[in-house]
């Protein structure tokens, strides 16, 4: 007799209900005990917290407790749905291991770098953070003070931090996290459009005919995106999706075309793709004749390693890897033509069928076609290239900037675009796409921040993985991290990082929520708000600005980023940090702090907190005296209106779920450049690149070059890293919520089991994955949701305990300086 | 199943277990303490100590495969699967989920039916099988491995604030 699962739950449930009678339960159930009243929950809008998808999530409150959430029915992204991770938030706040006090590190009762933990008040620990600032401030100037944020701050926290750092201390020492996520991302945005962000939007998924899938793995990484795509694939019949990937994962699970492709070939493919297109007559040359204009890139661009590096001295193209030189259509053809079916399925490892039937997905003009990406393209040392040759694409087949048609870059975090972005958190920006490098920019910023005249510095600061060497080199000396967890996100941590965060030379301050790998080495641990702890507004990937109120009061005595900003700006005086020129020519200036200079300017105190929803609490307008989440809102969108950056007034976003910029007039924008749809292009236009002076969009010829390691005969597989599903990013807020930690609970090294059972590993053994960085000990998967091609593994990197960071390289796209976490080579032991 | 009081039926396992093993029990209540020291020392957490170190991986854990359901956080929390589903395939041409929850065959398989919200579209209008915007299973609803949190989660349920209650 065979039993199947439905027996045996039968059975099980029967004796279990049989033994169980007589026994009395606390649990019985009655009508509405404590009355109606006791039923009542406050519902309240937020987004969600975690991937730049941007759901809404209605918040439940009881009693000053998040006791529920779920996806919002009225929000336009996710119409309801939320995935496992967002229906967890209500969780997320709640681990036990809060931090509720700020720690410093003592010994003796003074501080030591050398010191263990203790707790401390806001005032001495500020005191401490203050005098080490001024102190590198004295010894080395503006260029030995950083800050690293993220693309999780609030839309006014990080213009908080901007205004702080570049205009305070004068220093461009900001950077965010985001710069691991989306700098190439970001600067082939500006290259091709000379603005940064989408053209089109969510709603393309809803008219696409085809879907191709650069290196993203949407179906983990953006479930709810994911739900939009899969319903237009299996509603219209019609629909095809191709899946582009160094390894099969659950995306190709919906693939008509899943194609696997070695390492960063993904360059020859896409210029395949060109030539294709060109070859077999397909180019919609009136497209191109009026709103293209052709390029050729810088070649040889090095690997943005440290300048002693071989690698770097031998790269002729590295000192001006940005630089781009006119060039034409003929010459365009012509360098594409090299591409061909076969030299490229040579090189990428694809069949040529399967090159021809994606050429062919972009070349049929009658196929809308919607181009997916995220850290395939971003993290890899030709990124911006990447994106570049995605455009030039969608552009020679005029197929962009309408419904359907839509080169489209997501990104990995709730705000990458709403702060690291637009409000310009990146070490050479400011806000709305303006850059420190331009003196009209800088001028322009100084006076709608109503600062004296030449007080912003001009020369773009360390960007996050010079951050990290400048602290092992002992010349960033003060350090401040918000929001974000870069010893187990950074590469090459363990030579690079780590070294710096205890350099005796060093002071690091990190503000979070819980003890991170980064918060236990620091040396002073500052207890945060999160999420629905503060009011908020988050920027997701398809320009949509939404904001959220706070709705419970955070722990002990956790406060936000922009409160911890404001209050430390406290503890400076003008005449400590600006230049004596400057205040001497200004002297109205003198004797303020920089918390007067900055945040009480007339502009950011402009609001009373009389003006606050009195249905919602508001730490920081009771703390300060006035509405400074709107005074900074409305400061900040200063810079973008009327510039193609417009947004809604700052009460109205508090009522709707989020809108999409430029918002001229009360109405959002979905297609940009497009007449129509774009207030900013102008009647019989029809379409107008209006980022860059001509109108034009680029399209860049360059070329595949190799990535900066490679597997050889001691170190002789690809590792690739990323995440899964069930964890966000390191893990500080999933790993804490049971179901979550259940669902995923360690890290694992997925492998192709021939790579296994030639080095005599089973599933499940112990192993070791060794690079010339550094090495983890970890556990072999060869069944899991990730399959592997022989010869590469993948690794997740939310697990503490296995920091595969270690073992990764600090190369980076020499471009946009972010680094590729998705290429170089290991090898594997056993335990 | 109707007349089954899962409440009870949770609670007596838990306490057949609680028999069996009141010294590991007890081990694990000494856990959850010393995971309530702020700056907790799991590993998976906070990291090595320095960060640098490398430590052993703990063997990989067992999906939970009792089959016997989880009470909800909150009402709308998707329930977490009770079985392993070790080799399921879900892709474009087959589901292997749906065969046993889809509507038609939850008689046959005593497996819950998918809820009434996975028959409805985009504009909430219901559908006559599973709305394809929730094909994909796994997105929400996640199998649980057979191992402790590593830290304890403070979440209140919402029956237990309110009037006279607390």
């Amino acid at each position: 007799m065979t039993l199947t699962r439905r027996d045996i739950l039968k059975m099980q449930a029967a004796s279990v209900a049989a033994a169980a009678v007589g026994i009395a339960s606390k649990a019985t159930a009655q009508p509405v005990p404590g009355g109606a009243d006791a039923l009542q929950i406050k519902w309240s809008k937020a987004p969600c917290r975690f991937c730049g998808t941007g759901c809404g999530v209605m918040v439940g409150v009881k009693k000053g407790k998040v006791v529920a959430t779920h996806g919002d029915v009225k929000a336009e992204v996710n119409r309801g749905l939320n995935c496992v991770k967002g229906y967890f938030l209500s969780k997320i706040m709640y681990g036990n291991d809060r931090l509720t006090r700020p720690l410093l590190r003592k010994r003796n009762g003074v501080y030591a770098k050398d010191g263990a933990f203790e707790p401390v008040s806001w005032d001495e620990a500020f005191a401490v953070m203050a005098e080490k600032c001024k102190a590198a401030l004295a010894k080395k100037g503006p260029e030995s003070v950083g800050m690293f944020g993220s693309g999780q701050w609030t839309i006014w926290e990080g213009y908080a931090a901007s205004k702080f750092m570049r205009a305070g201390l004068r220093s461009n020492n900001l950077d965010p996290n985001a710069r691991h996520c989306m700098a190439s991302a970001a600067a082939a945005f500006m290259r091709t459009f000379g603005i940064d962000e989408p053209m089109g939007c969510y709603d393309d998924f809803e008219h696409a005919d085809a879907f191709v899938l650069w290196g993203s793995n949407m179906a983990e990484m953006h479930p709810i995106l994911w739900t939009r795509l899969t319903d237009r694939r299996l509603s219209h019949p019609h629909v095809r999706v191709a899946v582009l990937s160094t390894f099969t994962h659950r995306s190709s699970d919906l693939a008509d075309l899943p194609i696997i492709f070695k390492p960063g070939t993904d360059l020859a493919i896409l210029n395949y793709i060109a030539h294709y297109i060109i070859s077999t007559g397909r180019v919609n040359r009136d497209f191109v004749d009026r709103h293209t204009t052709f390029m050729t890139g810088a070649t040889d661009i090095g690997y943005g390693l440290r300048p002693e590096d071989p690698r770097e001295k031998s790269a002729t193209g590295a000192a001006k890897a940005g630089a781009m030189t006119p060039s034409d259509f003929e010459s365009y053809k012509k360098f594409v033509s090299d591409y061909t079916v076969e030299k490229v399925a040579k090189l990428s490892g694809v069949e040529e069928s399967q090159l021809k039937a994606l050429a062919e997905l972009y070349a049929d003009p009658k196929k809308k076609v919607m181009s997916l990406w995220t850290m395939g393209f971003n993290q890899h040392v030709r990124g911006v290239w990447a994106n570049h040759l995605v455009y030039n694409i969608h552009l020679l087949t005029g197929k962009i900037a309408e419904p359907g048609n839509s080169p489209f870059s997501l990104t990995g975090q709730p705000s990458a675009c709403g702060t690291a972005r637009e409000v310009g958190t990146f070490a050479h920006r400011l806000p709305a796409d303006t850059v420190v490098t331009n003196p009209a920019h800088r001028k322009q910023a100084e006076e709608i921040w109503k600062l004296p005249p030449g007080l912003l510095p001009g020369k773009p600061g360390y960007h996050a993985v010079l951050q990290d060497r400048m602290l092992r080199d002992g010349k960033l000396n003060f350090y401040w991290i918000q929001v974000n967890n870069n010893l187990q996100a950074a590469p090459n941590s363990a030579n690079e990082t780590y070294p710096g965060y205890r350099n005796p030379e060093n002071f690091i301050v990190v503000s979070d929520a819980y003890p991170t790998v980064t918060a236990m080495a620091a040396d002073l641990i500052l207890p945060t708000a999160m999420w629905v702890e503060k009011e908020g507004a988050y920027g997701n990937a398809e320009r949509r600005t939404h904001f959220w109120h706070q709705l419970v009061d955070a722990p002990g005595e956790a406060r936000s980023d922009l409160w911890q900003i404001m209050e430390f700006a406290k503890r400076f005086k003008t005449d400590e940090v600006w230049p004596k020129k400057i205040l001497d020519a200004d002297p109205a200036y003198k004797g303020k702090t920089l918390f007067d200079v900055l945040f009480r300017n007339g502009t950011v105190d402009r609001y009373p907190a009389a003006h606050l929803d009195q249905a919602y609490e508001n730490h920081e307008a009771k703390d300060f005296g006035f509405y400074v989440q709107k005074g900074l809102f409305e400061e900040y969108a200063a810079f973008g209106r009327g510039h193609g950056h417009d947004l809604a007034p700052f009460d109205t976003y508090h009522d709707v779920r989020g809108l999409r910029w430029p918002v001229v007039n009360g109405r959002e924008t979905r297609w940009r450049f497009r007449e129509g749809h774009d207030p900013y292009v102008k009647k019989g236009e029809g379409i107008r690149f209006y980022g860059r002076k001509d109108g034009r969009a680029v399209i860049l010829g360059v070329p595949y070059e190799p990535p900066a390691e490679s597997p050889d005969k001691e170190y002789d597989l690809w590792l690739v890293t990323g995440r899964v599903l069930e964890h966000w990013h390191s893990g500080s807020m999933t790993m804490r919520v049971p179901e979550l930690y259940r669902a995923f609970p360690g890290a694992r090294c997925f492998m192709h089991a021939d790579d296994a059972r030639e080095r005599g590993i089973n599933q499940g053994a112990e192993i070791r994955i060794v690079s010339r960085r550094g090495s983890i000990r970890t556990r072999v998967e060869t069944r899991g949701r990730n399959r592997m091609p022989y010869g590469v593994v993948f690794v997740p990197w939310f697990d503490a305990s296995q920091l595969i960071n270690k073992v990764t390289l600090d190369a980076t796209d020499p471009i946009s300086k972010q680094t590729d976490f998705k290429k170089c080579a290991v090898k594997i032991e056993r335990v | 199943m109707r007349s089954q009081n899962r409440t009870r039926l949770n609670s007596l396992r838990r306490a057949k277990l609680g028999l069996l093993g009141l010294a590991s029990g007890a081990l694990l209540f000494a856990g959850i303490a010393a995971a309530q020291d702020k700056l907790g020392k799991s590993p998976r957490l906070t990291g090595p100590s320095p960060a640098t170190e490398n430590i052993p991986a703990p063997p990989l854990a067992r999906p939970v495969t009792d089959d016997i359901r989880k009470m909800r956080n909150y009402p709308e929390q998707p329930p977490v699967i009770p079985h392993s589903i070790a080799g399921y395939q879900l892709s474009l041409n087959t589901n292997r989920c749906l065969e046993c929850h889809r509507r038609q065959f939850t008689e046959a398989s005593g497996a819950p039916m998918i809820s009434v919200t996975h028959f409805m579209d985009r504009d909430f209008q219901i559908l006559s099988d599973v709305a394809p915007r929730r094909y994909f299973c796994l997105q929400c609803h996640v199998p649980q491995m057979n191992t402790a949190p590593l830290v304890k989660n403070n979440f209140i349920d919402m029956t237990k604030i309110g009037k006279g209650r607390r």
